[in-house]
């Protein structure tokens, strides 16, 4: 039955380091002797441990997916309108784990950080990592919190295809699977979005081969037009007609390359408030990341056969106008899991968002996720 | 747990323990729900309306959004024990095609629907010169979702013209209650009918 309690937010949140002293040996066959993750947890872990969800994020997002990190902090974590006490993921229930991915630019251990010598940064010799490692370095993580079992591990986009991932390399550690938004693997369009935005970042004359902090350089230019990209790619045509149309931005026209039209003033807005947060080579890698994943391969490119062995539950979730990930995409994999014989619900969402609607307070989307998650025993 | 309607009742008796099922149009999930908790049966709903979706993801039913018409050629053959198809069939676009896809999907299929043949229906049509309006037939023309009705002696037609056994009927009234003189005249009488279906 659904609870008529009252959403409220988690407030203040504090991030948390793990630090593994467990190698972690990469798909590109590097080994990470040791290795740092900054994580958030959110509710109270039950005495038997099986209250625990995973929430795995997307290509920009962090460890911190909800409440904020001080009372001037403006904005709440990345998930806030899902996760919280009485949310649809209700930390009065659940305990709730997000980490910064490895590779990530938010405090584990990637780009930014140091190597083992505590001297030199990793910059671009940071080897690229794969969803697989991933999934790998939050078991570790999920050991170290003593947890035996998820009871769900979910994401959305990037971060659904983490989820799947765990289904298919670790198929009784989790109870359900929350797959958002996101695909079997990406098509030939996709990658190539993600090739444009790679080569306008290696292409940037501030880039230095990737070692542009060494060099007392950022090549923003690059990221932000990575960055505008890829945003046009999260909304829909319709979305962006609606808010946008053919506004302009100044009282007439100028007939010179300003931003003559409120699209071009938000998209260079959206780029260079990225520029500010996030780094060049993590975009690189979540790039490439999303590009190798294919869970599929290793079973003769037959999904049903990778998630045979899985003993999860599954929920997936569609946006009618997401055309990154398209409803079709989703249902490749909801077609995967009744051919292998698996639990799976599925709902595509009416709604004008693209691909961002999987952030947003849709009320069936939530309703949904809320129901499906409050029949989990814990 | 819900009390089941009683057509869907039948429908849950008909179906074995342990078995696989796909429900076309399942609505809130019932049907599934008790087949689950009382005979092991494992499956899917398939359902367009949100609402009924969520109430199935309140039950803790499997539900796949998906409109009927947009076919099922990802499913293999004969991969469910039954399809079943419970107040939809006269719905959908092209009947007979549904009904051939139902039986490619499942070893039997199970479906339902208003007897267009039924005496109150005969007599609006023939004294009063009107489209049918009944209980079990409850829209007027203009606003039906029934594109496709037909009459028992109409479906057995097609069954016999497209090869499907009939292997059970269950001929009812709008309560789902077998009357004396249904058996006797059912394409008179019954206002809802039940099949059991195969391929031969």
């Amino acid at each position: 039955m659904p609870t008529n309690k009252q959403p409220r937010s988690l407030g203040i949140v504090q991030p948390q380091t793990f630090k593994s002293q467990q190698a972690l040996t990469l798909d590109c066959g590097q080994t990470l002797e040791s290795y740092e993750l900054v994580y958030e947890t959110y509710g109270e872990l039950n005495a038997t441990a099986s209250n625990a969800i995973l929430i795995c994020h997307a290509l920009s997002g962090s460890h911190h997916a909800a409440g904020y990190h001080s009372e001037s902090d403006k904005r709440p974590g990345w998930w806030n309108a899902a996760i919280g006490p009485g949310k649809a993921i209700d930390t009065d229930k659940f305990f709730v784990v997000c980490c910064n991915n490895l590779g990530g630019c938010d405090g584990s251990t990637g780009p930014t950080t140091h190597q083992p010598d505590g001297e030199t940064l990793w910059g671009a010799d940071f080897p690229l990592v794969t969803v697989r490692d991933w999934v790998r370095s939050q078991h570790h993580l999920m050991l170290h919190l003593g947890i035996e079992q998820w009871a769900a591990v979910a994401g959305g986009s990037l971060g659904g295809m983490q989820a799947l991932q765990w289904s298919v390399d670790f198929p009784d550690l989790l109870r359900h699977c929350v797959i958002i938004a996101s695909a079997p693997n990406l098509t030939a369009q996709n990658i190539a979005f993600n090739e444009v935005a790679r080569q306008a970042i290696l292409t940037d004359p501030e880039f230095c081969d990737g070692h542009y902090v060494r060099e007392g350089k950022v090549p923003n230019r690059g990221l932000m037009l990575a960055r505008m990209l890829g945003h046009i790619t999260y909304l829909s045509n319709d979305a962006m007609g609606e808010k946008f149309g053919r506004h302009l931005q100044r009282d007439k026209l100028h007939y010179d390359f300003g931003p003559e039209y409120q699209v071009e003033s938000y998209l260079r807005y959206q780029g260079e408030k990225f520029v500010g947060t996030f780094d060049a080579n993590t975009y690189l890698l979540m790039t490439k990341a999303l590009d190798y994943f294919d869970p599929a391969r290793d079973y003769g490119g037959t999904l049903a056969e990778a998630l045979r062995r899985s003993t999860a539950k599954f929920l997936l979730v569609s946006f009618t106008t997401d055309w990154r990930f398209q409803p079709e995409r989703s249902e490749e994999i909801v077609n995967a899991l009744i051919e292998a014989g698996r639990d799976v619900s599925y709902i595509e969402v009416d709604s004008p968002n693209g691909h961002d609607a999987f952030l947003l307070d849709i009320p069936y989307y939530m309703g949904t996720l809320r129901a499906y998650l409050e029949n989990i025993d814990v | 747990m819900s009390k089941l309607r009683a057509d869907q009742q039948i429908i849950a008796n008909w179906i074995q323990a342990n078995s696989r099922v796909l429900d076309l149009g399942c609505g809130d999930g019932a049907l599934l729900e008790q087949l689950t908790q009382h005979r092991q049966v494992s499956g899917y709903g398939v359902e367009i309306d949100p609402k009924a979706i969520l109430q199935c993801t309140e039950r803790g039913v499997n539900v796949i959004q998906q409109d009927l018409e947009s076919g099922f050629g990802h499913l293999r053959n004969h991969s469910f024990d039954y399809v079943v198809m419970s107040q939809s069939l006269q719905t959908v676009q092209k009947t007979d095609e549904a009904l051939l896809e139902m039986l490619r999907i499942g070893r039997e299929g199970i479906i339902s629907f208003p007897n267009m043949g039924y005496i109150r229906g005969r007599l609006q049509f023939a004294l009063g010169g009107r489209m049918p309006v009944t209980r079990s037939l409850s829209h007027t023309w203009y606003q039906t979702p029934n594109i496709h009705l037909c009459t028992i002696r109409d479906f057995e037609a097609l069954c016999r013209e497209k090869g499907i056994e009939i292997l059970e009927r269950v001929v009812v009234d709008n309560d789902h209650a077998t009357r004396p003189g249904m058996n006797w005249m059912p394409n008179l009488l019954g206002k809802v009918a039940l099949y059991r279906l195969k391929k031969s």
